[in-house]
C-alpha cells in the first residue's frame, strides 16, 4: 500500500515533494532539507515505512539516491537497511507478510505500485546479494542468462556482451579460457565478480548491493571494493555495509539508518567527520553497534 | 548465616553405578536382537521365495550337465534357463505357463502411470512451492495431499472403476464410443473399459500424493538465493523455475518418483477392484487392450492351492523384485551422485 | 489505498544508462570507461523480447500448474461422493438397513436364503489383524529406530538403511505369499489350533509391512529432538540408555504416536497380504489363530467374485468401503495433526 506521490489532506504520511523543508517529526529529526536538492535522482524515497506483519522495520523515512553516485546504507544489524534496499527492487515481495506505505520512485514514477512490471524493475535496477549465488551452471552461462531472458540476440552479440561484462567486473582476464566451466569452481571473490558481472549484463541502471563482501576474504574485498568505485562512473549504486571503513572508502554519500529510521543521510565525508546527529557519531566512531 | 545454602548433592542412597551400566548393556542387546530381526527376516523372505521359484526360471538338470563331465561349461548359459516362462502365457497347467502377458501389461501399464503422474505431480508440486500465495486454499490443498498419501489402494480402485472404467455412466453401457479400429495402436473408446489407459490411470492417482511430496521436498532444499539471484535478474517465475530450481531439483525429484513408480509396479489392490480379466493370452496392442500385471499374476497363482502354481508365483516374485531392486538401485544411484555433487 | 491515477502508470521508458556526455563522465579511469560503454552498446544488442507475451505465457502457465494441484483435491471429493452415492444407493435396497449394517452382528451377503449385512465382524477382522500387526511391528519398529538414531555407529546405519529401504519396496503381494508359503506352515508347527488361513499369519506379514514405515517415521522424529538435549542430559552423567530412553524418547514422544498411527492406517488399508492369507469368513472373534475377512478382502471377495454389478452384496462392498475410508481417513488426519505440530516444536 502506499500514499499518494501528491500531498492529501486524509493521508497519515503527507509525502513533501522533494526538497521542501519538512516539518521535524517525533522520532524523525534527521529530517531535514538536502543540500544536494538539486541533482537528480535516481531512487527518492517519501515518508517511506515498512512492515514485517505487525512489525513495523521502517518508520517513515524519506532520502534521494543521486543518479550515479555510491550512497551507502549503514547502521547495526536489524537496522532496516536491508529492508530498504530490498524494496528498491521489490525483492520483498517473495516476503508474504512484508509490506510497505508510502512513496519510493525509480526516475519519479513510485515502483510500489501496483501495476510496476516488477520484472521490467528487477531489468533496471540489478541486485548483488550477501553471498555469491553464481547459478549451478558454466560462467557463460551465468552472464548470458539475463540477456537470453530479456532479449532475442545473436550469437556473436552474446558472446561480446558476456566478455564486455566480464571485463567491466575485472574477471575477464581469470575466466576467459574457461568460460565453458563451472561457475562453482571459482573462488569466493571471483563468484562475487561474476555475479555482479550477471547483474551489469542485463543494462540495469541501478545496482543495489546487500553486504557484497561480508562473506570474502581481505583480498577478495579490495579488489570488489575497487570494482564499485570503478562501476560508480556507470552505474547508480546502492550499497548496504557492515564495515564503516568500507563505506567511508567507496561512497559519495552515506545513510545512517537505526532502530527502523534513518537518522541521517549525507555526503560521506560529513557524515564521518562532522555528522548532526550524536547517535550517528557514536556509531561512526565505534561508540555501539 | 551464609547468604546462598550449601548445596547438598549427598542426600539419598546413591543409585549403583553397575546396575545402569547393565541396564545400558541389556538395552543394547535388545536394540541389536530387534535390528537383527528385521535382516533376518529380508533374509528369509529371500530365501524361501527363491527356493520356491528358482527351479521354475532355471532348468538345474541343464546347469549340471555344463559343468559334469564332457558338459560344455559355460558355452551352454542359453539352456539354463526356462525361456518358456518369460514367452509363455499363463495356462491351466503351472509347467506350461509363463509371464509374457503380465510382463507386457505391467510394462504398458506403467509406463502410462509414469507419464502422467510425473507432469502431474511435479506440476502441483512446483505450484505449491514455487507460486502459490500462503493462504487458506494452499493450506488445504497441501493439507489434502498429505491426507490421500493415507488413503488405501483398494479405494482408489473403486475410484478409477467409477472415473476411468465407467466415465460415471455417462456414455451409457461399454464401447458406447469408439473410432478407430479395435486392432490398432490407435484404437480409443469411451469409457475406457477395463484397458490399459484405465489401469494406468488408477495407479497414477494412487502414486500422485508420493511423487508430490517427493518434489515438494526436492524444491524445498534449492537453496533461496538461487532464487533471488534469477528474480532480481528480471525473470518471471516461471523463468526462475524452468531455468535454475528445476534443473537444480531434478535429482531428487527422479530419485522420490522412481521409488513411487515402482510402488506401481508392485500394487496389485486398486486394479482387482477394476475388475481386470485374470486370464489373459494377449499382450497390449493399444490403449484399450485387457491387461494383466505381475503382482495380478502373483496374486492369481498364489491364491490356487496347488503347489506348483506356488512355485510359478514364487518365479514371478523373483522377476518382480529384480526389476524394483533394479529400480532402487538407480534411484539410490541417483542419490549418491546427488550427495557426491553438493559436497 | 493507491490512487487509480497512479496505478495505470507505467514505469518511464527512460534510459538511466549513462551516455557519454553524463556528469560523471569526465572521472575515473579511462580503460573501465571505455569498457563500461562498450558493456553498454552491447547489452543494447538484439532485439527486446515482448513484455506482454511473457506476461501471458506466465499467467497461463500458474493456471496450468493450478489445475494440476486442484486434481488432488478433486480426487479426494470424488472418492467422497462416489462412496456416498453408492452407500445410500445399498441403504435404499429392500435387503439392507442401517440399524442392521451398524448394529447387526452379522456378515452374510452370499449365504443363501437369510442375509445380515452387519459390518462388526468385518472391522473385527481388520482390527484384529491390524493389531498382531502393531503388536509385532510398533515395539520392533521403535527398538530399531531408537538404535538406529541413538546408538549405531554410521556402518551400521549404512547397511541396515538400505536392507529397511528394500524391506519398503516389496511389494505386498509378495509379503502375502509369503505369509501363505512361510509364515502359516510356521504357526501350524508351532501349534496345531492354527487354521490354513489365520489372522495371525496374515499380522504378522501386515507386521512386516509396516515395520519399515515405523522405523522410518520414529526415527525422524528421534533425530527432530534438538542436540542440545542430549549433550545436556550426557553432561549430568546419564548412559546412552537414559538419554535414549528417559529423554529423546520422551521428547519424540508426539511425533512417534503420529509414526504409530500412519503404520497402523497402512495395516488397516493393507488388501493383498489379508486377501491371500487371512480367509474369507467374516466372524466376531479374537483369536488370531482363526480364519476371518478383513473389510479390504470382502471387496476384493466381491469385485472379483460373481456378484452381478448392481445386485445387493455388489452395492454392500461399497458401505463398506466408506467404512474402510473413514476410519483412515480419520487415522491419517488425526496422525497428521500430531505430527505437524510436532515439527512446529521443533523447527
Amino acid at each position: 500500500m502506499s500514499t499518494p506521490a501528491s500531498p492529501t489532506p486524509a493521508s497519515p504520511h503527507p509525502a513533501v515533494p522533494f526538497g521542501q523543508l519538512r516539518k521535524p517529526e517525533a522520532g524523525n529529526e534527521a529530517l531535514r532539507p538536502d543540500p544536494n536538492a538539486g541533482r537528480r535522482s535516481a531512487i527518492s524515497a517519501k515518508a517511506f515505512s515498512s512492515w514485517y506483519g505487525s512489525f513495523q522495520a521502517l518508520h517513515s523515512l524519506s532520502m534521494e539516491v543521486p543518479v550515479n553516485e555510491v550512497t551507502a546504507l549503514i547502521g547495526p544489524s536489524g537496522c532496516g537497511k536491508s529492508t530498504f534496499l530490498r524494496w528498491m527492487n521489490r525483492m520483498n515481495d517473495m516476503i508474504s507478510s512484508a509490506r510497505a506505505e508510502g512513496t519510493l520512485d525509480l526516475h519519479g514514477t513510485n515502483l510500489l505500485a501496483p501495476s510496476t512490471d516488477v520484472v521490467e524493475l528487477r531489468r533496471r535496477v540489478g541486485m548483488v546479494f550477501q553471498k555469491p549465488n553464481p547459478f549451478p551452471k558454466s560462467i557463460y552461462d551465468n552472464i548470458a542468462y539475463g540477456p537470453r531472458l530479456h532479449r532475442s540476440m545473436g550469437r556473436s552479440d552474446l558472446d561480446d556482451l558476456v566478455e564486455q561484462a566480464l571485463k567491466a567486473a575485472a574477471l575477464w582476464n581469470e575466466v576467459k579460457d574457461r568460460l565453458r566451466a563451472s561457475a562453482l569452481g571459482l573462488s569466493g571473490g571471483q563468484q562475487q565478480r561474476l555475479c555482479i558481472a550477471r547483474a551489469i549484463a542485463v543494462g540495469p541502471e541501478v545496482l543495489l548491493m546487500d553486504e557484497p563482501c561480508s562473506a570474502l576474504d581481505p583480498r577478495s574485498t579490495a579488489a570488489i571494493e575497487e570494482l564499485i568505485s570503478q562501476l560508480s562512473e556507470q552505474y547508480t549504486i546502492v550499497i548496504v555495509t557492515h564495515n564503516m571503513q568500507q563505506a567511508a572508502r567507496v561512497s559519495d554519500r552515506t545513510a545512517f539508518f537505526y532502530e527502523g529510521r534513518l537518522v541521517e543521510c549525507d555526503e560521506t565525508e560529513r557524515i564521518f567527520t562532522r555528522p548532526k546527529h550524536k547517535q550517528t557519531e557514536d556509531y561512526v566512531t565505534g561508540r555501539f553497534g | 548465616m551464609p547468604s546462598t545454602p550449601a548445596i547438598r548433592a549427598d542426600r539419598g542412597q546413591p543409585s549403583s553405578q553397575a546396575g545402569r551400566v547393565a541396564l545400558n548393556r541389556g538395552f543394547l542387546l535388545v536394540c541389536l536382537v530387534a535390528t537383527n530381526f528385521a535382516v533376518l527376516l529380508l533374509a528369509v523372505l529371500l530365501i524361501s521365495i527363491a527356493y520356491k521359484g528358482l527351479p521354475w526360471l532355471f532348468d538345474f538338470a541343464s546347469i549340471k550337465a555344463s559343468f559334469s563331465e564332457g558338459g560344455d561349461g559355460f558355452a551352454g548359459f542359453k539352456h539354463w534357463f526356462r525361456w518358456e516362462f518369460f514367452t509363455e502365457f499363463t495356462s491351466r497347467k503351472a509347467k506350461s505357463a509363463g509371464i509374457r502377458a503380465p510382463l507386457w501389461g505391467s510394462v504398458w501399464v506403467c509406463a502410462i502411470c509414469a507419464l502422467t503422474a510425473l507432469p502431474v505431480g511435479v506440476g502441483t508440486a512446483i505450484y505449491l512451492e514455487e507460486f502459490a500465495p500462503r493462504n487458506r486454499v494452499t493450506r488445504f490443498i497441501q493439507t489434502n495431499i498429505r491426507n490421500l498419501a493415507g488413503v488405501p489402494s483398494i479405494v482408489y480402485g473403486i475410484l478409477g472403476l467409477t472415473a476411468f472404467s465407467r466415465l460415471f455412466r455417462v456414455f451409457g453401457a461399454d464401447e458406447a464410443w469408439s473410432i478407430g479400429d479395435p486392432e490398432s495402436l490407435f484404437y480409443l473408446q469411451l469409457p475406457f473399459g477395463q484397458g490399459v489407459l484405465a489401469g494406468g490411470l488408477t495407479l497414477m492417482l494412487v502414486i500422485l500424493p508420493i511423487i508430490i511430496i517427493a518434489s515438494q521436498e526436492a524444491f524445498r532444499s534449492i537453496p533461496n538465493s538461487l532464487r533471488e539471484a534469477s528474480l532480481a535478474l528480471g525473470s518471471t517465475k516461471w523463468q526462475t523455475v524452468w531455468n535454475v530450481t528445476l534443473p537444480a531439483a531434478i535429482p531428487m525429484i527422479m530419485t522420490g518418483s522412481i521409488l513411487a513408480i515402482s510402488r506401481a509396479i508392485g500394487e496389485a489392490a486398486p486394479l482387482l477392484v477394476l475388475g481386470v480379466p485374470l486370464f489373459i493370452s494377449n499382450t497390449p496392442i493399444n490403449m484399450m487392450s485387457d491387461f494383466t500385471i505381475l503382482p495380478m499374476q502373483i496374486y492369481n497363482w498364489a491364491s490356487r492351492p496347488q503347489e506348483d502354481f506356488h512355485g510359478i508365483a514364487a518365479a514371478a516374485i523373483i522377476v518382480l523384485l529384480v526389476v524394483l531392486l533394479t529400480f532402487n538401485a538407480i534411484a539410490v544411484f541417483i542419490r549418491q551422485k546427488l550427495h557426491r555433487s553438493l559436497a | 489505498m493507491r490512487p487509480k491515477g497512479m496505478s495505470s502508470v507505467p514505469l518511464p521508458n527512460l534510459s538511466g544508462l549513462p551516455t557519454p556526455g553524463s556528469p560523471n563522465a569526465d572521472q575515473g579511469g579511462l580503460g573501465s570507461q571505455r569498457s563500461g560503454d562498450l558493456l553498454a552498446r552491447a547489452a543494447q544488442r538484439g532485439r527486446p523480447r515482448s513484455g506482454p507475451a511473457r506476461v501471458l505465457t506466465e499467467r497461463l502457465i500458474r493456471w496450468s500448474l493450478f489445475l494440476c494441484a486442484t486434481l488432488s483435491v478433486i480426487t479426494t471429493f470424488t472418492i467422497i461422493l462416489i462412496l456416498l452415492k453408492e452407500t445410500v444407493t445399498f441403504f435404499a435396497m429392500p435387503e439392507a438397513s442401517l440399524m442392521d449394517f451398524l448394529f447387526g452382528l452379522e456378515w452374510t451377503p452370499l449365504v443363501g436364503a437369510e442375509v445380515h449385512f452387519g459390518i462388526w465382524p468385518l472391522v473385527c477382522g481388520t482390527v484384529l489383524v491390524s493389531a498382531v500387526a502393531a503388536a509385532f511391528a510398533l515395539p520392533v519398529g521403535l527398538i530399531t529406530a531408537v538404535y538406529l538414531s541413538e546408538y549405531a555407529p554410521s556402518k551400521v546405519r549404512a547397511v541396515l538403511k538400505p536392507i529397511l529401504e528394500i524391506l519398503a519396496g516389496v511389494p505386498t503381494v509378495v509379503y502375502g505369499f509369503f505369509a501363505l508359503s512361510v509364515i502359516t506352515p510356521g504357526l501350524k508347527w508351532f501349534h496345531d489350533g492354527f487354521a490354513s488361513f489365520n489372522a495371525a499369519s496374515a499380522g504378522l506379514a501386515v507386521g512386516i509391512m509396516i515395520l519399515p514405515i515405523v522405523c522410518s517415521l520414529s526415527e525422524d522424529a528421534l533425530r527432530a529432538v534438538p542436540k542440545a538435549l542430549r549433550e545436556g542430559a550426557y553432561a549430568l552423567g546419564s548412559t546412552r540408555f537414559d538419554v535414549s530412553v528417559r529423554v529423546v524418547l520422551p521428547a519424540a514422544l508426539s511425533g512417534i504416536v503420529a509414526a504409530f498411527l500412519l503404520a497402523i492406517t497402512r495395516a488397516i488399508g493393507e488388501t493383498m497380504i489379508v486377501a491371500l492369507a487371512a480367509g474369507g469368513r467374516p466372524q466376531l472373534t479374537v483369536n488370531p489363530a482363526n480364519e476371518t475377512q478383513t473389510m479390504t478382502a470382502f471387496m476384493v471377495q466381491i469385485f472379483t467374485g460373481d456378484a452381478q454389478a448392481g445386485s445387493v452384496e455388489y452395492q454392500s462392498s461399497y458401505a463398506v468401503a466408506f467404512v474402510l475410508f473413514v476410519m483412515t481417513l480419520g487415522l491419517t488426519l488425526v496422525g497428521n495433526a500430531i505430527l505437524r505440530r510436532f515439527r512446529e516444536e521443533y523447527d
